[in-house]
């Protein structure tokens, strides 16, 4: 008998919290530690009385930031709580007042004192000039604000949230907390810094300077030779590659679906190189094809007798470039709109007398055109967030993303004109993301009723076959060659002027010397970032899949207020543009209270954020796949909502738990655009270190570089699958039984 | 090893005023308010979308209730969620764990109620013994057939000796030979066990066979309850009349009523039957297909009728009858001796054929 001893005893898992307020406050150092967060020197450098090193009692006790004593009240009122009953109103009371006033009073004290003493002029006239400052908010810190957010959770749940659940009420609260202090807060900060002028003080008009400045929606192109504004130009390419990649992948789609090409499925192979191709390694190997010194352009300019231009730079290479890195997303997404399409609505077509051509023109595409409008958001936003290829081949084509770069690193180094360039570039992104999920959201045709359908999809009419199969000929050839590029130009001494095979960029980067005392050495040039890389990557992606798991399981299995608005706010992260994460990054994290630019900690949480919603995804696919009632059952069998969660549903999950690892593992260590603003020369990343080299104009070791981080990471998808394969489960089973 | 003997915490289950509101207006349940007795099984018997299964998991705790009081045995029960209900259930799916064996899946609620190991492993073989399966404590749910998982699920729920056992349309997946062979099975262990059950179908014949008591569903209220009986033979409206069994639903007349009994005429058929409390004047009654006798033309107390259509089904014949008050559904076991398609008949009621309808 499940007897309920919850009653009069304290749950543990609230004395565990209280304690870690306690250590919190009293034994671990309050204050960030400068050599960084995971070293341990200052335990024998003067704790716990070095003011650097000391916990928040001690600088107390010695009289100095006297601002934290306030936080021993709710840390004293939460022992109150101990010893109550879960149903007294005052254990709810004690529990939700003291964890709102101590979270509370950790922010407005982190955000009103900074290193310059006061952060706010109205504060200072107030209790007149503060002598003493604080640095970055550390461990102590950080375990008293997570003791208050506990805290407050078990109140709310006491008084009965969500069925009085503490595990649900607390991932909710933290997803919140965690989400808000690493998504929503920077974008606060990056809003707010474009309306900030070079003195500090905040003006309209400085925004609206910035904002309606000619550089950003110029249209003189039109009429004259000038450029136009790069946020037209940001648009333009935009909307050309999402319709380029949608047709295309339509093409693949159809020819994978509904043709008797005997090689499809290895066509279905193509999915997985945007996932590990560096966003920019396209780039280089269209500058073997056709930049100045490229293969193609300098054949032409021969036969031709011209000289050979840069063509490519600008607008066509950025096209062709992107149009090749985000056609497989399109076909990703399009095979299942096409397979989605349930073939009894087409059989029902032809019996109706419909020829296969009609069919196709009348019903089938109709029923994809809403899968069609997904494909072609996903390509715009894309090509709005995409960094690497502009960064590359973008020549006098300026777009938003390589602008906001330059606003910070160059000598303009401008914070209030990436903010506005920034905010431009949010603005289409989100409006994008906006039409995809709520105009979108509702009007899918395609059948997820889960049940067999028994007819099968027509094949293709001829009309629109041969059209279909020359452009996939085409385009997987062009393919192959440009992956065939990248290869070559990693062997190959300068591209175009010395072509002698060679194996020295590969020596360069990644040499080993061996020394006569059996000692390795990792001389080659590559290896530091090589393994930052390696480390940060294999760090966030437990963590980013960790947090995707958990989301998606308080979207698919927990119903609550406000559900609607913590999807949208876990899933926005997806259509912030790594650039503007980056950029937000560095105005949000240089400053007190939370200080983490320059350390590993910052990349890590960059990962963390932009990787998750796809941990979401592949949480929320596999766990709708899981009947509902093997929860419920676990539930009425007395087990509670965590125990459910890790004997039931987890196990399950297996599989997709798998991807989510080595997706967001993968991912990590593909991303350029966010990590180029955070690397710093302790903790440099792979992709930035390429990009460095490219800007050299050393592109030998950047290729060779590239295609070693290819096969590393075609290995790390090719370990998945060869892992996923092995623990399916019965797949009858997870559906329960479907005899009727 | 452990026997199951009889439980000793079966309880009542009480809803006093209990509504379930769905996203701010959708009424799920509507101010019901019932009793069941503890050692008995109830059916909660509907059509699809009349509340039976939100009730079911009310008791559960898997929904919890908008307003009103649910109390099992003498406990409020209504804030409480189901892990810390003494109630365990059987899903329409089973909702086995497939990740885990068949013991494994007993046991899992065993473990959570504090038994140790020693004890928690007889006390599922008891269970797996009980159902009938011996000896498959080391297979998958997926090496199961549809039949022995259902009944996995139902050792599974059993061992935990709930104070209410609840059943979730149990026998919809399984073919219909063997839905007869496992209602009887659950019937027998409720009964051997004395277990509270609560069970919820939309079957009227399987309602039948496995209740003590029914109560029948209909738009998020409950239309009427009582023994199988009484449903059947004095339902108290046409939706009841209707659901349980067939019955051929025709407008007559109370001519006069003394005490209990009333004088009804169908047409130029007279009929003596209980009053139900109605007063002469118009009225319908029910009449069941096999309470409808044929017989020759002009046979005493008949109307003259013509057969429409005669359809043989096996064990008996079927007949679809024109009357002088409207069409007749009717049944026969004279499979010897059938009436031919326009033939010409007297049609009779039996004795306690016809019930009259309380008014609505």
């Amino acid at each position: 008998m499940p007897t309920i001893t919850s009653e009069n005893t304290t749950h543990p898992t609230l004395i565990f919290w209280i304690i870690v307020g306690w250590v919190g406050f009293l034994l671990v150092p309050w204050y960030g530690i400068e050599d960084g967060f995971f070293t341990f020197e200052w335990l024998s450098d003067g704790y716990p009385t070095d003011s650097d090193y000391a916990p928040g009692a001690f600088l107390i006790g010695q009289g100095k930031k006297l601002w934290l004593a306030p936080l021993l009240l709710p840390l004293i009122a939460s022992l109150f709580a101990l010893g109550r009953a879960k149903s007294d109103p005052l254990f709810a009371k004690i529990l939700i007042s003291a964890g709102v006033f101590g979270f509370c009073w950790l922010l407005m004290q982190g955000f009103s004192i900074g290193l310059r003493g006061w952060q706010f002029g109205w504060l200072e006239a107030l209790f007149g000039p503060l002598n003493d400052r604080q640095f970055g908010m550390g461990y102590g810190a950080m375990f008293l604000a997570s003791a208050f957010l506990f805290m407050f959770t078990q109140g709310i749940a006491a008084r009965g949230a969500i069925n009085g659940d503490v595990f649900v009420v607390s991932a909710i609260s933290l997803v919140v907390t965690i989400v808000t202090v690493f998504v929503f807060f920077p974008i606060a900060r990056l809003l707010i810094a474009a309306f900030i002028t070079e003195e500090g003080k905040y003006s309209i008009s400085i925004f609206a300077d910035k904002f309606f400045d000619d550089r950003i929606w110029g249209i003189q192109c039109l009429t004259s030779g000038i450029k136009c504004g790069v946020a037209w130009n940001s648009l333009f390419l935009a909307l050309l590659v999402g319709v380029i990649t949608t047709v295309l992948g339509l093409t693949f789609a159809l020819v994978v679906t509904r043709s008797r090409f005997k090689y499809k499925r290895n066509l279905r192979a193509l999915t997985v190189l945007p996932i590990i191709t560096p966003p920019f390694v396209i780039g280089l190997a269209l500058i073997l094809l056709f930049g100045q010194s490229g293969t193609v352009t300098v054949f032409f300019a021969e036969l031709l007798g011209i000289q050979p231009t840069r063509w490519m730079y600008g607008l066509p290479g950025l096209l062709i470039a992107q149009t090749l890195a985000f056609t497989p997303i399109a076909f990703l997404v399009l095979i299942g709109v096409v397979e989605g399409v349930s073939p009894s609505m087409e059989e029902a077509a032809q019996t109706l007398r419909a020829s296969k051509w009609e069919v196709f023109r009348t019903v089938s595409l109709p029923l994809m055109r809403p899968g069609l409008a997904n494909a072609f958001l996903l390509g715009f936003i894309e090509s709005m967030a995409d960094f690497g290829n502009p960064l590359v081949l973008g020549g006098n084509y300026d777009v938003l993303s390589t602008d906001i770069f330059f606003a910070i690193v160059g000598a303009q180094y401008d914070q209030g004109r990436a903010a506005v360039l920034a905010m431009v570039l949010l603005t289409f992104t989100l409006g994008a993301f906006y039409a995809q999920r709520f105009w979108l959201g509702n009007k899918s045709y395609t059948s997820v009723s889960g049940k067999g359908d028994a007819g099968v999809h027509p094949m293709m009419p001829r009309r629109l076959a041969y059209p279909v199969y020359t452009i996939a000929a085409i385009w997987v050839s062009f393919t192959i060659v440009v992956y065939l590029m990248i290869l070559a130009g990693s062997f190959v001494e300068i591209w175009g002027i010395n072509n002698t095979i060679t194996i020295k960029h590969y020596l360069t980067a990644f040499s080993i010397n061996f020394e006569e005392t059996g000692v390795r050495r990792w001389t080659g040039s590559a290896w530091g970032s090589f393994f930052t890389t390696l480390k940060i990557a294999a760090i966030a992606a437990p963590l980013t899949a960790a947090l995707g798991l958990v989301t998606a399981y308080l979207l698919t299995r927990q119903d609550f207020r406000g559900k609607n608005a913590f999807e949208f706010g876990t899933m926005l992260s997806f259509a912030i543009p790594g650039t503007v994460i980056g950029v937000s990054y560095i105005l949000a994290f240089n400053v007190p209270p939370i200080e983490l630019t320059g350390t590993g900690i910052i990349l890590v949480i960059s990962f963390i954020f932009r990787n998750m919603p796809v941990g979401v995804r592949a949480g929320i696919a596999s766990m709708s796949q899981l009947d509902k009632s093997l929860d419920e059952a676990s539930l009425t069998l007395g087990a509670n909502s965590w125990q459910t969660f890790r004997r039931v549903i987890l196990p399950l999950l297996r599989p997709a738990i798998l991807a989510a690892l080595v997706y967001s593992f993968v991912r990590a260590m593909t991303a350029i655009s966010a990590v180029i603003f955070l690397v710093s020369a302790e903790y440099n990343m792979a992709t930035a270190y390429i990009i460095g080299r490219v800007e050299n104009n050393d592109y030998g070791l950047a290729i060779a570089y590239s295609t070693t981080l290819i096969v590393v990471m075609l290995s790390a998808v090719g370990l998945l699958q060869f892992l996923v394969g092995r623990t399916k489960i019965g797949r009858r089973s997870s559906f329960g039984p479907t005899a009727v | 090893m452990a026997e199951l003997t009889k439980n000793k915490k079966a309880a009542s289950v009480t809803f006093e005023n209990v509504t379930k509101i769905y996203g701010g207006d959708v009424r799920a349940v509507d101010n019901i308010s019932l009793s069941i007795e503890p050692g008995k099984l109830v059916t909660l018997l509907g059509p699809s979308g009349c509340g039976k299964t939100t009730t079911l998991r009310m008791i559960a705790g898997l929904e919890m209730a908008t307003e009103g009081k649910i109390l099992i045995g003498d406990q409020d029960v209504s804030m409480l969620p189901a892990t810390d209900r003494d109630v365990s259930m059987v899903f329409q799916s089973y909702a086995l764990f497939p990740h885990m064996t068949v013991l494994e899946n007993v046991s899992y609620g065993l473990k959570y109620s504090g038994f140790d190991k020693d004890e928690t492993r007889s006390r599922a073989l008891a269970g797996l013994d009980l159902v009938g399966l011996n000896g498959f404590d080391g297979r998958l749910p997926s090496e199961l057939s549809g039949g022995q998982q259902q009944r996995v699920a139902v050792a599974r729920a059993l061992v935990l000796e709930p104070q209410v056992l609840l059943f979730d349309e149990p026998l919809s997946n399984l073919d219909a030979k063997l839905r007869r062979q496992v209602r009887q099975d659950i019937r027998d262990i409720q009964q051997n066990l004395g277990l509270t059950v609560v069970y919820v179908t939309h079957d009227q014949e399987e309602a039948l066979a496995v209740s003590d008591r029914i109560i029948v569903m209909r738009n998020a209220a409950i239309a009427q309850e009582g023994t199988p009986r009484e449903l059947y033979e004095a339902p108290v409206d046409r939706f009841v009349a209707d659901f349980i069994g067939e019955a051929n639903l025709i407008h007559c007349q109370i001519d006069s009523v003394s005490g209990e009994t009333a004088e009804i005429s169908i047409g130029k058929m007279k009929h003596t039957l209980r009053s139900r409390g109605m007063q002469p004047g118009p009225a319908t009654v029910a009449v069941r297909p096999g309470r409808v006798a044929l017989s020759s033309p002009a046979t005493s107390n008949s109307v003259p009728a013509k057969i429409l259509k005669s359809t043989f089904v096996g064990n008996h014949m079927e007949y679809v009858v024109d009357t002088g008050f409207g069409v007749i559904f009717a049944m026969s076991e004279a499979v010897e001796t059938p009436f031919d398609t326009g033939q010409d008949v007297g049609l009779s009621f039996a004795k306690s054929g016809p019930v009259l309808l309380l008014a609505e």
